[in-house]
C-alpha cells in the first residue's frame, strides 16, 4: 500500500485545474491585481511573503513608507525596526521594511509571470478555450505584463538595479540576473509601448483593471524622470508630454470635489481616477493599504469615528511643518490638517506635527463605512489620476519637452486651482519649475509621490532644502548622493549571488 | 498436593508487600498477596516452583518441597542488572544494553499533583529537559532530549505509549494532547537517546524516544487500589508591578495636568483581581486481577482542577482497561489496552494576565456607570451625545476579560491497541508480533463574548465554534528470532518489521459570529472543513550479537517512506551500529569485589526528523484566497488563486549521533552511575531561507540547507548511603551539559549573511529578538549593546559602536547568550525509617538567559504616561532604567535566567493495615513548586523559548493524599 503514500491536499488545486477555463484565469487575473493590494490569501494576518509581518507586509503601506516617510511629507513617531531610518535617512541593506518592499514587488512580478505564460496562445488553444474567452484571456496576459511593467518601475526608481525575471525563466531553482538601471528603462519602455495598442481602451475596462490611459500614464511617469533613470542630459520630457497628453486625451475629467477623492465611495461616480488599488474593509482586508493611511494618521482623540474606523486610531503619522507652509493661501481646500502644533521637538510625540486628515472611510453623504473590527478602509487608492499628468505636463514643457505649450500647461495648472479654491482666486497666469514641485505638493501630498519629486529636483539628500529631523537632526541636514536610491536587501544579495550591492552601500 | 502459604516483605524496610504475585511456574496458576504482605496457595506439588514478583524488586524462585509456609524478603531491583528494560520493538536486560536509555519507574515519580504524564520524570534524567509550557491546567509541557536538533521542524522527541507512536500536534479544545492520558495509569518511562536506541526508530527519532508502558494486569486475587488528593495552588511569585501610590506619585512628579486629570481614586492591585488560591482533586481506582486465565486491570479516574486565573478550570474523566490473555500454552499472548478520557474544560481569557500588568492601578474594577458590562474601561464619553467609545488602544479591564467571555472546550479521546506475540510452536526461538493501534479524539468547543464587553465591541461580542477530529492508525509487525549457540558462546537476537502508520485531521471551519450569532462579514470560510493528511511506511530490522556474554554488537536499519515528500525524495535509511564491552567480567575485575558492573558503549546512528514539515510541501498548488481576500474587478469581489511556493526537492533532515559511555556500580551497586559523551550532527537541516526573489511564489523558503552540531557529557550517580532494618537513604544526582552551534545556513556560502531572524516579540510589530547564525547557538539574542553611565545605569538610546564605524546602526547589532541552558542538573533523595519517607527532587540550570519583554515593552516613562490618553502601568525596572522610550534591542533586557528551583518536597507516612486489617493505607503530603532562587528580574526564569510575556504563573501547591489497597 505505498499507494496511500500519494496523498494530495484537500482545498487546493493544481495549476491544470486552476486554468481549465477562463474564470479560472481571471481568478489568477485577481490575484495579479491584488498582489498590490492584500499581503496575501487569508485575511489580515497571513502574508504571501515571509520576513515581515502581515500588517506590515502590503505593497502600498511599504511603497508609501519608503515614499513619504523619507521626506518632509510625513514623519512616523513609531519605532519599531526599519521606520525611524527613513526620516534619519541611515537606511542599510539590512532594512525590513526597504526588503519588504523589494520582495512584494518581485513577488508580484513573478505572479505576473506565471499569468503570462500559462496564458500564451498555445497553451490557451490547448486548454480547448477559444471564442470570447480566449480573448479576454488575451486582455488579462497584456495587463498581467502592464502590471509587472509597473512593478519594473517601482523597482527602477527606488532601487535601480534589481534583479530580472521574466515569463520564460522557471521556477524553483534558478539565480535571476541583474539588470542595469538603463537597461530596465529600456526594458519597461519596450514592454510598455508593445502592449499599449493591445490594451483596452481609456474608461473602456472594468473597474480596478488598467487600460490603455494607464499604459500612458506610466510612460508619461517614467519619461518624466529619465534624467534620474539615465543620467543627465538623457532627459526624455518630449515623450513625457506626449503621453501625459494621450493619458488626458483619454477622456478623464477632474473630479469636482478634491476630498471626495479619497473617500470611502470613491469608486463611485469618479471621472479622474486613472488606475487604483482597490480596497474593502470587509472583503479586501488589511492593516496596511489605506487602512494603514486613515488609522496611522490619527488617535483616539481626533474621533476615530469621523474617519470611518470607529475602533482604529493608532496614532503614528504626521506631517513635518514645510507641508502645512506649502499653503500659503488659506483658501485652498486642499490643506487638510489637524492640529495647531506644526513643530516636532519630540520625534516620539504623536500629538506634535499636523495630523493629515486626507484618507476618510466614509461616504460622500459622512456615513461610515463598516468594517467587521471598526478600523477596516473601504478607500480605494488612486494608483493613476488625471492630476498627476496635468502636472506631467506642465513640468515637462517648462523643461524642454517641445511637444506641448505652456499656454496648455497653465490651463491644465489653473483647472487645479479652481477646484482646489472653488473659483478662479488661485489662478496663476505663468509659472517656474519650483511652482510644479510646490503643487504636487499641494495636490499630491501622501500619495507617493514626494520622494521621486525630490530627487527629480535634487532637493532629496542635498542640502539645499532642508526639514526638520532630516537626517535624524531636528534642523536637517543633507546626507549622502548615493541614497537616492535605496540599497539591494541583503536577504538577496545573500541568496542570489550574481547581485552586486548598489554604490555606496 | 499441599496448600502453601506465607508472608512477603520488604528486603531492606521489613514491612509487608502487598499485591506481589505470586505463580506456579509453567502455569497460569498463583495468587497476591493481600495487603499483609499474606498469600495463599492451594494444590501445591512439592516440585512445583513459586515465582514471587513485584515491580522494582528481584523476582525470586523457589521450589516448594516439604515446606507450608514459604515466607520471602524481596530486595529492590534497581540494583538488578536483569531487570528488563522496554526497547523499541521489544526488550532487553538493562546488563545488556547497548544504548544510552534511561528507565523510570512509577517507584521514582514525581509524586503530587500530577495532571500530564510528562511531569512524572521532570529532573529525573540526564539529557532531558521538560518545561511545563506556563501554570494552567493540564497544560503541556516543552521537552527536549539533548537539545534540538532542528530549527525549523519539529524538536519534540517521538513518543511511544504500548507501542503505538503518538502523532504529534495539538488538539483544540483540549490543553495537551498528552493531558488525555491519565498519569495513574503509567507504569514507566524509557527515554532512547542516542541513536543506537533510537535508530530503530527512524525518520521519527532525530529529537529521542520516549516509551510509556502502561499498568498491565496481573494473575491472582483481585486487588483494588484507590488514591485521592486535594491540593491547594497559590500564585507563587507575581509580576512586580508599579503599586496605585506609586503610579499617582510618578504622574504627579512627571505628568502634564492633562495626565494627572486622567487618575483614578481606586487602589485596585489588578492582579489580585485575577489570581485566587486553586482547588484541585484527583481520584484513582484501579482493580488488578484475573478471570480464569485472563490477567486484567481496569482503572477510572476523575479529576477536578481550578486554575489560578479566575473561572479556569479543567475536569478530566478518564478509564482504561488492560487485558492479557494468554493462549495455546502460553505460546500466544494478547495484550489489549484501551485508554478513553473526557475533557471539559472552562478556559479563562488569558489576554487578562498581561492587561493585569499594565492596567491602571488607580482605576476600579467596577464602574457602575460604564457600558461596557459594569466594568471600567478607558472610554471617551461624546459630550453632545452622550455616546461612550472605547478606546481601541488601551489595555481592557483585566477582570471584565475574564468575567465577559466564556470558553468552553471539551474533548474526548480513545486510544488503544491490540497486540498478538506468537512464539512458533516448532521453532520457539521464534516470536511474530503484531501490534494494531488508533487514537481516535474529537475537540471542540464555544467562545462566547456579550455584545456589550469592552474586548468585543467591534464586532458586537462574539460566539464562535471550533471542531476538529483526529483519526490516526498504527500497523506493525515484526519478526524476532533469538538462538543461543552455546558451541561458539554466542547469542543472537534477530528482529525484522513493517509498519504502517496514518495520521488524518478533520478541522471544521466555521464563519465568526456576534454574541447574537449574526455572521461577521468576511469571515465566512471558503471551504467548510479541511482533512490534513500523511503516512509514513516503514520497514526495520535489527541484529544484537552477544560473544561470551561479555562483548554485544548491535546494528539496526529502517527505510521509511513518507508522504510528504516527491517520489524522488520519498524514502530514507536510517542505520545504526554499537559496540558494548561488559568489561566487568573480564578476569581481570574478577576479583575486584568492589566492581559490581563496568560497562563500555560505543555507538553511532542517524536518525531522521520529518514532524513540523507542512503536509504538501513539495506539490505545485493553487490555494484560493478567503472571504476577507477577495480583489475587486468591476463590481465583482473576485477570489485570488495564489501559486504557492514549494520545494519539490525537500527530504528528510538527517542527524548522525556518536555516543561513548560507561556505567559502572560499586558495593553490589550501592553507588551506581554512567557516564556518556555524544556529539550530534545535524545535516540537510530543513531551515527556511532566502531563495533569490523572483525565482518562486516567495522569499523564503523552507529547504534543505544546514547543518547544527550538538555536544554534551550526561552524568548520572545514584547512591544508597544509608540502609539498615528501618532505614534508608537514597540519593540520585544528573548533570547535563549541552551545547550547539549552528554550522551552515545556507547554501552558497556567504560570510556576509548575518542569519535567520527569528523569536517574536511584543511591541511594536513584526519586532524579532532572536537569531539563527552560523558559529553561534540557535536562538541567540540579537541585540545593541547598552552603554552604562558611570552608576550603571543604562544610558537610553546609546549603544556601542561595535563595529567602529561612526554610526549606529543594525551592523553594531551582536549575538548576545542564548535561551538554552549550558549546564542542567537535577538532585533527588529519599529518606525513610520505618514508616515514614521524606523525599525531594530539585531542579538547576546554569546559563540559561532570557529577555525581559514584560519590562522592555512597559517599563518607560511613556508607558505610563501613554500617548494614547491613558494611564498604564509598568514593572518597576522603569525606576532601574528611567526610560523614556522602548529600547526593545538592547541587552539590557536579556537576563540571566539561571535558576535553582525545588520542584518537590514530599512526606509520606504508611500507616499499615487498618480496618481490621483489610486495608493498606499510606497518607502524603506534598508541596510542589517550593522555591525558586535567580537573579531573573521577571515573573519566571523557565520560559520555554526565552521570551518572558503574558506567562501564566507557575503555582505553588500544597497537595495531601491517601492511598489505599484492599
Amino acid at each position: 500500500c505505498t499507494k496511500d503514500l500519494d496523498r494530495m491536499p484537500t482545498n487546493s488545486i493544481t495549476s491544470e485545474v486552476t486554468y481549465k477555463d477562463v474564470a479560472g484565469y481571471k481568478s489568477v487575473l485577481a490575484k495579479v491585481y491584488g498582489s498590490y493590494a492584500t499581503p496575501g490569501n487569508d485575511g489580515i494576518n497571513q502574508s504571501d511573503l515571509a520576513g515581515l509581518d502581515p500588517g506590515q507586509g502590503d505593497f502600498l503601506r511599504l511603497f508609501w513608507n519608503a515614499q513619504e516617510l523619507s521626506t518632509e511629507e510625513a514623519h512616523c513617531v513609531w519605532n519599531d525596526p526599519g521606520i525611524p531610518d527613513f526620516h534619519n535617512l541611515n537606511w542599510t541593506s539590512s532594512n525590513v521594511l526597504l526588503a519588504g518592499l523589494y520582495n512584494r514587488s518581485l513577488y508580484q512580478i513573478t505572479v505576473a509571470n506565471e499569468l503570462i505564460r500559462e496564458s500564451s496562445d498555445a497553451k490557451v488553444a490547448g486548454r480547448g478555450i477559444s471564442g470570447k474567452d480566449a480573448e479576454d484571456i488575451k486582455k488579462y496576459r497584456v495587463e498581467a505584463r502592464f502590471l509587472r511593467a509597473f512593478q519594473y518601475w517601482v523597482l527602477l526608481d527606488l532601487f535601480g538595479n534589481p534583479p530580472f525575471v521574466t515569463e520564460n525563466d522557471p521556477i524553483g531553482k534558478y539565480i535571476p540576473p541583474q539588470i542595469k538601471r538603463a537597461d530596465l528603462f529600456a526594458y519597461i519602455e519596450k514592454e510598455l509601448k508593445e502592449i499599449e495598442p493591445e490594451m483596452i481602451g481609456a474608461r473602456q475596462n472594468e473597474y480596478g483593471r488598467a487600460d490603455k490611459a494607464a499604459v500612458d500614464a506610466l510612460l508619461a511617469r517614467l519619461y518624466l524622470n529619465a534624467e534620474v533613470y539615465l543620467g543627465a542630459g538623457k532627459g526624455r520630457y518630449a515623450d513625457a508630454v506626449t503621453y501625459a497628453k494621450a493619458a488626458i486625451d483619454g477622456g478623464y475629467t477632474l473630479h469636482p470635489t478634491y476630498k471626495n477623492l479619497f473617500l470611502g465611495d470613491n469608486n463611485l461616480n469618479n471621472p479622474e481616477v486613472i488606475l487604483s488599488i482597490n480596497y474593502d474593509g470587509t472583503k479586501t482586508q488589511n492593516n496596511g493599504g489605506t487602512t494603514f493611511l486613515i488609522n496611522a494618521a490619527i488617535n483616539a482623540d481626533m474621533n476615530p469615528a469621523s474617519f470611518g474606523v470607529p475602533n482604529g486610531g493608532w496614532g503614528g503619522n504626521r506631517a513635518t511643518k514645510n507641508l502645512p507652509d506649502l499653503f500659503t493661501n488659506v483658501a485652498d481646500k486642499r490643506a487638510m490638517f489637524y492640529g495647531d502644533d506644526a513643530e516636532i521637538t519630540n520625534v516620539a510625540d504623536f500629538k506634535q506635527g499636523k495630523k493629515i486628515t486626507k484618507f476618510r472611510n466614509v461616504t460622500t453623504a459622512g456615513a461610515v463605512i463598516p468594517s467587521p473590527r471598526g478600523d477596516g478602509s473601504s478607500v480605494d487608492f488612486p494608483l493613476f489620476r488625471l492630476a498627476e499628468m496635468y502636472l506631467i505636463y506642465a513640468e515637462g514643457v517648462k523643461r524642454g519637452g517641445t511637444t506641448g505649450t505652456e499656454a496648455q500647461a497653465l490651463v491644465y495648472l489653473n483647472n487645479l486651482r479652481q477646484r482646489a479654491y472653488g473659483n478662479t482666486s488661485g489662478n496663476i497666469s505663468s509659472y517656474d519649475l519650483q511652482y510644479v514641485l510646490d503643487e504636487r505638493g499641494r495636490e499630491l501630498y501622501w500619495e507617493g509621490f514626494r520622494r521621486t519629486d525630490l530627487i527629480r529636483y535634487d532637493k532629496f539628500t542635498s542640502s539645499t532644502y532642508l526639514w526638520p529631523w532630516k537626517g535624524g537632526v531636528k534642523d536637517g541636514r543633507g546626507v549622502e548622493a548615493y541614497r537616492k536610491i535605496y540599497p539591494i536587501p541583503s536577504t538577496d544579495l545573500t541568496a542570489n549571488p550574481s547581485l552586486k550591492q548598489n554604490d555606496g552601500y | 498436593q499441599v496448600t502453601v502459604s506465607g508472608k512477603v516483605t520488604d528486603a531492606n524496610a521489613g514491612i509487608a508487600l502487598p499485591g506481589v504475585s505470586v505463580q506456579i511456574k509453567g502455569t497460569l496458576r498463583g495468587a497476591q498477596t493481600d495487603a499483609e504482605g499474606q498469600y495463599t496457595i492451594q494444590n501445591v506439588t512439592p516440585e512445583s516452583i513459586l515465582v514471587f514478583s513485584f515491580l522494582g524488586k528481584v523476582s525470586q524462585e523457589i521450589t516448594v518441597g516439604a515446606n507450608k509456609v514459604i515466607n520471602v524478603k524481596l530486595a529492590d531491583a534497581a540494583r538488578d542488572l536483569s531487570e528488563a528494560v522496554v526497547i523499541g520493538y521489544g526488550t532487553a536486560k538493562k546488563k545488556d544494553l547497548t544504548g544510552s536509555i534511561t528507565s523510570i519507574s512509577s517507584k521514582d515519580f514525581q509524586p503530587g499533583s500530577i495532571q500530564t504524564p510528562e511531569q512524572l520524570i521532570i529532573g529525573k534524567v540526564a539529557g532531558v529537559s521538560i518545561t511545563s509550557n506556563s501554570g494552567q491546567p493540564g497544560v503541556g509541557s516543552t521537552i527536549r532530549i539533548r537539545g534540538g536538533s532542528s530549527l525549523n521542524a519539529s524538536n519534540d522527541p517521538l513518543i511511544v505509549i504500548d507501542g503505538v507512536p503518538l502523532s504529534g500536534g495539538t488538539i483544540s479544545g483540549a490543553p495537551n494532547p498528552l493531558s488525555l492520558i491519565n498519569p495513574n495509569d503509567i507504569e514507566s518511562f524509557t527515554v532512547l537517546k542516542d541513536a543506537s536506541a533510537t535508530a530503530i526508530y527512524g525518520s521519527r527519532a532525530s529529537n529521542g524516544v520516549i516509551l510509556i508502558t502502561t499498568k498491565k494486569g496481573k494473575s491472582g486475587r483481585p486487588t483494588i487500589n484507590f488514591n485521592s488528593n486535594v491540593s491547594l495552588s497559590k500564585i507563587a511569585r507575581r509580576v512586580q508591578t508599579l503599586s496605585a501610590a506609586e503610579i499617582r506619585q510618578y504622574v504627579d512628579s512627571l505628568g502634564t495636568p492633562a495626565q494627572k486629570a486622567l487618575l483614578g481614586t481606586a487602589n485596585t492591585d489588578w492582579q489580585d483581581e485575577i489570581y485566587r488560591d486553586a482547588i484541585t482533586n484527583d481520584n484513582n481506582l484501579s482493580i488488578t486481577g484475573a478471570v480464569k486465565n485472563m490477567p486484567y486491570r481496569v482503572s477510572v479516574g476523575y479529576l477536578n482542577q481550578q486554575g489560578i486565573l479566575i473561572t479556569d478550570k479543567l475536569q478530566r474523566a478518564s478509564g482504561s482497561i488492560n487485558l492479557s490473555p494468554r493462549f495455546f500454552d502460553d505460546h500466544l499472548k494478547v495484550n489489549v489496552n484501551l485508554k478513553t478520557a473526557a475533557t471539559r474544560a472552562h478556559y479563562a481569557n488569558q489576554g487578562a494576565i498581561i492587561n493585569a500588568v499594565q492596567f491602571d492601578p488607580t482605576q476600579p474594577v467596577r464602574d457602575s456607570s460604564s457600558p461596557f458590562g459594569g466594568y471600567f474601561e478607558w472610554a471617551t464619553t461624546d459630550p453632545a451625545t452622550g455616546v461612550v467609545t472605547i478606546n481601541p488602544n488601551a489595555p481592557r479591564n483585566p477582570v471584565g476579560l475574564i468575567r465577559m467571555q466564556d470558553n468552553n472546550g471539551k474533548s474526548d479521546r480513545t486510544f488503544g491497541n491490540i497486540e498478538f506475540d506468537y512464539k512458533f510452536h516448532f521453532l520457539p526461538g521464534l516470536r511474530l508480533n503484531v501490534n494494531l493501534g488508533m487514537d481516535a479524539t474529537k475537540g471542540w468547543g464555544t467562545t462566547y463574548v456579550p455584545a456589550n464587553a469592552g474586548q468585543a465591541v467591534a464586532t458586537k461580542g462574539q460566539n464562535n465554534q471550533y471542531l476538529q477530529r483526529m483519526f490516526n492508525r498504527v500497523g506493525e509487525a515484526y519478526l524476532n528470532y533469538v538462538k543461543d549457540i552455546k558451541s561458539i558462546k554466542s547469542n543472537i537476537n534477530v528482529t525484522a518489521g513493517y509498519g504502517y502508520y496514518d495520521n488524518k485531521t478533520k478541522i471544521y471551519n466555521f464563519p465568526s459570529y456576534s454574541a447574537n450569532k449574526d455572521t461577521i462579514a468576511g469571515s465566512v470560510p471558503k471551504f467548510p472543513y479541511d482533512i490534513p493528511q500523511n503516512t509514513l511506511i516503514s520497514y526495520y530490522g535489527r541484529l544484537i550479537y552477544t560473544l561470551n556474554d561479555k562483548y554485544i554488537l548491535a546494528a539496526s536499519l529502517r527505510t521509511d517512506g513518507s508522504s510528504r515528500f516527491s517520489k524522488n525524495n520519498r524514502w530514507g535509511v536510517f542505520p545504526s551500529a554499537a559496540l558494548t564491552w561488559r568489561a566487568n567480567r573480564e578476569n581481570i575485575f574478577k576479583d575486584a569485589k568492589t566492581l559490581s558492573d563496568l560497562k563500555l558503549r560505543l555507538s553511532y546512528g542517524v536518525t531522521g526528523n520529518q514532524d513540523g514539515i507542512a503536509n504538501y510541501s513539495y506539490l505545485p498548488i493553487y490555494s484560493l484566497s478567503s472571504n476577507a481576500s477577495l480583489y475587486q474587478i468591476g463590481d465583482q469581489f473576485v477570489t485570488m488563486s495564489a501559486p504557492a511556493a514549494y520545494d519539490a526537492n525537500i527530504k528528510w533532515e538527517e542527524t548522525a549521533t556518536y555516543n561513548a559511555g560507561i556505567d559502572f556500580g560499586f558495593l553490589n551497586d550501592r553507588l551506581r552511575g554512567s557516564v556518556d559523551v555524544y556529539f550530534k550532527k545535524t545535516k540537510n537541516l530543513l531551515n527556511t531561507v532566502p531563495i533569490p526573489v523572483g525565482s518562486n511564489f516567495s522569499n523564503q523558503i523552507l529547504t534543505n540547507v544546514g547543518n547544527i552540531e550538538n555536544k554534551g557529557i550526561e552524568l548520572s550517580l545514584g547512591a544508597t548511603p544509608v540502609r539498615t532494618g528501618k532505614m534508608t537513604w537514597d540519593v540520585g544526582f544528573n548533570l547535563t551539559y549541552n551545547d550547539n552551534k549552528i554550522t551552515n545556513l545556507t547554501a552558497v556560502t556567504d560570510p556576509s549573511f548575518i542569519g535567520n531572524l527569528t523569536g517574536g516579540i511584543t511591541g511594536g510589530t513584526g519586532q524579532t529578538i532572536q537569531i539563527h547564525s552560523v558559529g553561534y547557538n540557535t536562538f541567540s539574542y540579537f541585540v545593541y549593546k547598552q552603554v552604562y553611565d558611570k552608576n550603571g545605569k543604562p544610558i537610553e538610546g546609546v549603544y556601542e559602536d561595535l563595529n567602529k564605524d561612526g554610526v549606529i546602526n543594525q551592523k553594531d547589532m551582536y549575538r548576545y547568550k542564548s535561551p538554552f541552558a549550558k549546564v542542567m542538573m537535577g538532585f533527588n533523595t529519599q529518606f525513610s525509617y520505618d514508616k515514614w519517607t521524606i523525599s525531594t527532587v530539585l531542579r538547576a540550570n546554569l546559563g540559561n538567559y532570557m529577555y525581559n519583554n514584560v519590562a522592555s515593552n512597559f517599563a518607560v516613562r511613556r508607558n505610563i504616561l501613554n500617548p494614547q490618553n491613558i494611564i498604564a502601568n509598568s514593572t518597576k525596572d522603569v525606576f532601574e532604567s528611567n526610560f523614556y522610550n522602548n529600547q526593545y534591542q538592547s541587552d539590557y533586557y536579556v537576563q540571566n535566567a539561571s535558576f535553582l528551583r525545588m520542584d518537590n518536597l514530599n512526606l509520606s507516612y504508611n500507616a499499615g493495615r487498618i480496618w481490621r486489617d483489610k486495608v493498606n493505607l499510606r497518607v502524603n503530603a506534598t508541596c510542589q513548586n517550593v522555591f525558586v532562587v535567580t537573579k531573573y528580574k521577571g515573573l519566571d526564569p523557565e520560559v520555554n523559548g526565552g521570551i518572558d510575556y503574558n506567562l501564566y504563573p507557575r503555582s505553588r501547591t500544597y497537595v495531601l493524599g491517601v492511598n489505599l489497597d484492599f
